[in-house]
């Protein structure tokens, strides 16, 4: 918000302040993203007693950068019998999708993309927008294996979104807003006032809530998982059956582009997960700005905590895709229809009937 | 019912006994050989590539019998009475020059079948395994310690030895002998 006024201060106009505005989260999504492919092959080295990149940069950490170089210069492979527009838009239509979602995630109190009230319902909407990317890309390449990804992964998050939307429904039945920011403002000053903990309800109510909040927690977290296509629930891009999925035919940029967009999403949904349920960019104590009195700190902080928390979910997923083996269709649908969905449904019920006590 | 729940139970609980164990190996040291910069220890009686030591070699051409791929040439000359060839560690002399002894590593099957015939040792495993060329014909290694020069020198000596004998056996046909006798 402060960043907002300032920058339509500096000028003069609104409509290009919102411009330079969208590129912001730029700025913290790419680096995130080279750190994050860097932690995900580290993490998965060592879960495997392997040692991992350690050949450019201490530790390994410019192998990234270097992969990224290498894309850049790679050849732009088109295959003759892909649909050449449909197969361009996919790459950039899936990164728009998920850089979507950052509109209205607040990085701190001091910045978020659009403090629109319906943030939440947008950033659903929005992850339906990748599926369509998703598709256009798997069918475009005119190939058995894309299609197939690209199939299953629209099966997938349809799916998938129910329980989502179910869970985010008990959260603002409880809060009453669909705005992140005013979500993330209302759990401030100690984590016991993150929603997990029941927000800021009185204390009976509290007590009640928090087991229920915990079953809607693990819900969304696992939803989450899949609607970003990671392992357990990978079947879109499972390598061992359909090559690498919808980004079969891809190569150099493009490809790097479905990359991006996979890391930005896997924060994007860490970052929901932690804004609805862990108090977004709140700290779980007081700041240190506010202790000594300076007032700038605050908006840094918090920014810090909103990083720190999205990073930690970001590591939980690549802990899990460590862990667990692929889900098989019947499998995944299994989990979502019979499991998820009923459980969401009566938590949304029990949740209900406490708020309205 | 009671079913389903227990179901999601122990789906729950698995995943967190699997994150555990993943988690732990977070912490254990990597098993991994950081291959060109540490090698690996090899294990004792390990079979790599061969070695002569040619001051034990006498030439005796067993290991080359003893090759199953036959990889292993030996020529040797004989030494004059008077030539000096030396003696092996333990104690035996030689009599023989090796003129040849080229292993050709392309073809050895590193069986170690060569290293027992041998009387006095000299040829062996060595722990040397990276000795990778782009030309086939590199592999054939030469482990003779003679030069070119001496090598034609105790050939034509040993010819000349030959020539001389056989000129003595010739002069000694050519003698005359106490005839036969011969009984009518």
């Amino acid at each position: 918000m402060i960043i907002y006024d300032f920058l339509s201060e500096l000028f003069g106009s609104p409509v290009l302040a919102a411009f330079i505005q969208s590129f912001i989260p730029l700025i913290f999504l790419i680096p995130f993203a080279l750190f994050a492919v860097w932690l995900e092959r580290k993490v998965s080295a060592f879960m495997q007693d392997r040692i991992g990149p350690n050949r450019v940069g201490a530790h390994g950490w410019l192998q990234t950068v270097a992969d990224i170089l290498k894309l850049i210069q790679k050849e732009d492979i088109v295959a003759t019998n892909a649909n050449k527009p449909l197969f361009n838009i996919a790459p950039v239509l899936v990164f728009a999708g998920s850089y979507l979602a950052f509109a209205a995630i607040p990085f701190s109190s001091a910045f978020i993309g659009s403090g629109i009230d319906l943030g939440l319902l947008f950033i659903v909407a929005a992850s339906g927008f990748v599926v369509a990317g998703i598709l256009m890309g798997g069918w475009a390449s005119n190939n058995k294996y894309s299609l197939l990804g690209a199939v299953r992964s629209a099966a997938q998050v349809v799916s998938y979104e129910i329980p989502t939307v179910l869970v985010i429904l008990s959260v603002v039945m409880l809060t009453g807003s669909l705005s992140l920011y005013e979500l993330s403002e209302m759990q401030t000053s100690s984590f016991y006032n993150w929603v997990i903990f029941g927000g800021t309800a009185p204390t009976l109510q509290k007590i009640l809530l928090i087991p229920f909040m915990f079953i809607g927690f693990i819900i969304i977290y696992i939803s989450s998982l899949a609607e970003v296509n990671r392992t357990p629930f990978d079947i879109p891009e499972a390598e061992s059956e359909l090559v690498a999925g919808f980004h079969t035919e891809y190569s150099g940029m493009k490809f790097a582009m479905f990359f991006l967009a996979e890391y930005a999403n896997m924060f994007a949904v860490s970052a929901i997960v932690s804004a609805i349920f862990l108090g977004g960019y709140q700290s779980p104590f007081g700041y240190l700005g506010n202790t000594i009195g300076w007032e700038w700190l605050v908006p840094i902080e918090q920014f810090f905590w909103f990083a720190a928390k999205g990073i930690f979910f970001v590591f939980v997923q690549m802990w899990l895709r460590w862990t667990l083996p692929r889900l098989r269709v019947d499998q995944l649908m299994a989990l979502c229809w019979k499991y998820l969905i009923p459980i969401a449904f009566v938590n949304l019920l029990i949740i209900g009937i406490i708020v309205i006590l | 019912m009671r079913e389903y729940f227990s179901n999601i139970w122990s789906g729950l609980f698995t995943v967190l006994v699997g994150m555990k164990i993943t988690f732990k190996h977070l912490f254990e040291p990597a098993v991994t050989i950081q291959y060109p910069d540490e090698k690996p220890k090899l294990p004792e009686r390990a079979r790599n590539r061969l070695y002569v030591n040619m001051d034990d070699c006498i030439g005796c051409d067993q290991c080359s019998r003893a090759c199953p791929v036959s990889c292993i040439t030996i020529e040797t000359v004989k030494g004059l009475p008077t030539d000096d060839i030396g003696k092996t560690s333990n104690g035996k002399k030689k009599a023989l020059w090796v003129t040849k002894f080229d292993i050709d590593f392309a073809k050895c099957c590193y069986c170690q079948l060569c290293v027992f015939p041998c009387p006095t040792e000299c040829i062996y495993m060595t722990e040397t395994y990276e000795f990778a060329e782009y030309n086939r014909d590199n592999l054939n290694y030469s482990f003779v310690t003679l030069t070119p020069s001496e090598i034609e020198e105790k050939k034509e000596n040993y010819a000349k030895l030959e020539a001389e004998k056989a000129a003595q056996k010739a002069a000694a046909a050519a003698a005359p002998k106490p005839a036969p006798k011969t009984e009518e």
